[in-house]
């Protein structure tokens, strides 16, 4: 410091010097103001959520540890670049977003505790989160009751529909339907055999996948088996199917009990370029595990796969390595879940406000064109319009695109005729 | 169910389901081996059980890794020095956690199964820092995939029967450790009688570490050699402490050959009914056949005679 500032501090200057200073902070803040043009915050937001001039709060409800850490990791690093990507762009209606993070912990009290924290402590404006339909299940009252909106990246069983929800994974029939119909008319494939884990989903989604073999494709399963969560003896299971020798294994096995599963399906000689082999549970995220020479030659039916050609996918998978590094792979969900901030950043535009009641009346009809799966666009029904493709798993442990539907396919939750 | 299917096909199925029976066997004698040991001769509840393991799987993992950037010639072999090196890293580990944690609570046996209980979630938390929350891929050398074709029908997994003279092997191993070596002499004699043991002079702390991590290094091995038929992640421990624990319970406590007879006959049982209902009610009947047996019996199926 000068002498020169050091007299002014002792002088008449002094007082100046002070007010000037008073003002800095109001100048800093300018730029971003008048940059953005943002609204004034009591416009956008009438009901006391975490909104400031320059900043909306907006929470990520993951398991960042325990047993599903495995799956969710995928999504908690999708919904982060899919902000930092918005931030880059000037942020939300001017206001840059702040992520408050929870851990869910794979425990489902724990995911409703930690919802309704973010709900009234923090007052985030918007949850990204949950990932199994238990989660989900125990977060969806405290959802409800509090007035929050919750972006739920699974692909899952439907029989569910909310305000407060946004659901950016498929639900049961979306994802099941359309490969059905293409393995049965590509194979001219007859009998199937059902395998999967024991619990909702997994029975939810065969019960629908056996009323279209049984009611519209006219065909015949010959076996439908469930194993309980965490199995790794499946040699009983697949002797089963060597004896009935269907054309097509339909399975929605899931978490490490799906490493065992195809492992043991290799090693007692069942040949998956010769045994065709549908799975409506395995990503990118899972193949990890698995070991690409395991699954090699099976079919996978979901709406996205990283191998995907398209201009969105092709700026959007090497964004994504270069924040989380080289070898990470992305899955259906991890897709989905990016999609999670970039709807809910439309729809606050187009609503013109952050509450959460115009929000979800805003919600249908928004479209996404820069979605790595290609066009979606949300239902009446809070779900996505969205194409459903066949993929084949190649050693590599990414999928070759098989087949997708020409159209989006209308999302149903409650589906007439297969309930 | 069997009407449609001709006599042939119904001969190779019961030859490859007795296989199937035979492999999940093996599989349960080498997990609970590790807690016999543990839990049968030392009376520690070892909760981290199935983390050791999982040390195991990520230490083959690693090797693996190795041999492919740096040996790539010698693949084909390296799952053997894998083994070995599962076992001397969950077995240090094991002799440090005895050391740290164990040797503190002999006295109070069910204070070990809390601690334990919290050693596997900071071990779980531990894998997860440091390879990361997603499941890792063991790949493995080419002839250890797929079958053997016996007949035209008849196709027996090779890992299946990888496992299943692993399993010989080492429970040849561990009876001659326990039965006829002086050390084993020296562990069953601290089983009897802890002050009497020291006594006579044996050293008795050292004996308990040695035993510890006798019982975690198999539990390495144990896990190396599932990485051919499981998942390798920082939870997958948890996939097996269940069935661990029912083995060597229903087996009766401190019985090697206890342990063996519970787990041919959970394995017979589970995979016969396998066979003919679906996976779930399969395992349901043979937990409630457990229980049944074990409100009769509860001291298990081979208990130590002693004097009450």
């Amino acid at each position: 410091m000068s002498d020169e500032t050091n007299k002014g501090l002792l002088s008449p200057f002094r007082r100046k010097l002070l007010m000037g200073m008073a003002a800095l902070p109001a100048i800093t803040m300018l730029p971003k103001t008048s940059f953005a043009q943002a609204p004034a915050t009591s416009a956008v937001n009438t009901t006391g959520l975490a909104v400031t001039d320059t900043e909306v709060t907006v929470g990520i409800l993951h398991s960042a540890t325990g047993t599903m850490a495995i799956s969710e990791t995928g999504s908690i690093e999708a919904e982060k670049l899919a902000i930092e990507q918005i931030n880059a762009m000037g942020g939300v209606l001017g206001r840059k977003i702040k992520i408050i993070q929870e851990d869910g912990a794979s425990d489902w009290p724990t995911f409703a505790e930690k919802a309704k924290k973010l709900l009234v402590n923090d007052k985030v404006a918007a949850i990204m989160g949950c990932w199994t339909s238990a989660s989900r299940k125990a977060v969806l009252p405290v959802m409800e009751q509090y007035n929050g909106m919750l972006y739920y990246p699974t692909f899952y069983e439907g029989l569910e529909q909310s305000k407060n929800v946004i659901y950016t994974g498929q639900e049961a029939t979306q994802q099941i339907l359309a490969g059905l119909n293409w393995i049965a008319k590509e194979k001219g494939a007859k009998t199937f055999f059902f395998i999967g884990s024991d619990y909702i989903w997994p029975r939810t989604s065969n019960k629908i996948a056996r009323k279209h073999v049984e009611n519209v494709l006219k065909g015949k399963v010959v076996g439908e088996e469930y194993y309980a969560l965490g199995s790794t003896q499946f040699n009983s299971v697949i002797n089963k199917i060597k004896l009935t020798k269907p054309d097509v294994i339909f399975t929605d096995v899931v978490g490490g009990s799906n490493v065992a599963f195809y492992k043991q399906l290799k090693a007692a000689g069942i040949d998956l370029s010769k045994q065709a082999l549908l799975t409506i549970s395995v990503t990118e995220d899972e193949i990890d595990g698995i070991g690409g020479e395991n699954i090699a030659g099976a079919y996978a039916c979901m709406k996205y796969f990283q191998s995907l050609d398209n201009p969105n996918n092709k700026t959007f998978v090497p964004a994504f390595k270069k924040m989380w590094g080289e070898k990470t792979v992305i899955g259906d969900v991890t897709q989905a879940a990016y999609l999670g901030p970039w709807l809910w950043k439309l729809t606050v535009e187009k609503a013109g406000s952050f509450d959460v009641d115009k929000i979800a009346a805003a919600s249908p009809g928004i479209e996404f064109k820069g979605a790595p799966e290609g066009y979606v666009r949300i239902h009446e029904n809070h779900h996505l319009w969205s194409k459903t493709r066949v993929g084949r798993a190649k050693l590599d442990g990414q999928f070759e695109l098989i087949y997708e539907t020409a159209d989006l396919v209308e999302p149903d939750p409650f589906p007439k005729g297969y309930q | 169910m069997f009407g449609d299917y001709s006599i042939g096909d119904l001969g190779s199925i019961f030859v490859m389901q007795g296989f199937a029976g035979l492999i999940l066997f093996s599989v349960y004698v080498l997990m609970a081996l590790g807690l016999a040991i543990i839990f049968g001769q030392m009376g520690v509840i070892n909760m981290a059980h199935g983390e050791f393991m999982i040390l195991g799987a990520y230490v083959t993992w690693m090797t693996s890794n190795l041999f492919q950037s740096y040996l790539p010639g010698l693949f084909a072999g390296y799952f053997f020095l894998a083994m070995i090196l599962a076992f001397v890293a969950s077995g240090a580990l094991g002799m440090l956690v005895e050391w740290v944690l164990i040797r503190h609570l002999y006295k109070r046996p069910l204070d070990t199964l809390l601690a334990t209980w919290g050693l596997s979630l900071m071990l779980q938390q531990a894998y997860r820092s440091v390879f990361g929350a997603r499941e890792v891929g063991v790949e493995l050398p080419q002839w250890m995939l797929g079958s053997l074709h016996v007949t035209e029908s008849i196709e027996v997994p090779i890992n299946g029967v990888f496992v299943m003279c692993l399993t010989v092997l080492i429970t040849i191993g561990v009876a001659y450790v326990m039965y006829l070596s002086r050390w084993g002499r020296q562990v069953r004699a601290v089983v009897q009688n802890r002050i009497m043991a020291g006594a006579v002079g044996i050293n008795t702390e050292k004996v308990d570490r040695y035993t510890f991590g006798l019982g975690c290094g198999i539990a390495g091995v144990a896990g190396s050699a599932f990485t051919m038929i499981g998942s390798t992640g920082p939870t997958s421990g948890q996939l097996y402490i269940v069935d661990t624990f029912l083995v060597v319970v229903f087996g009766g406590a401190a019985s090697l050959l206890g342990t063996i007879a519970s787990a041919f006959s959970i394995s017979q049982t589970q995979s016969t009914l396998e066979f003919f209902m679906s996976g779930s009610m399969a395992k349901v009947l043979t937990l409630l056949a457990v229980v049944g047996i074990l409100m009769l019996r509860p001291q298990g199926l081979f208990a130590l005679k002693v004097r009450k």
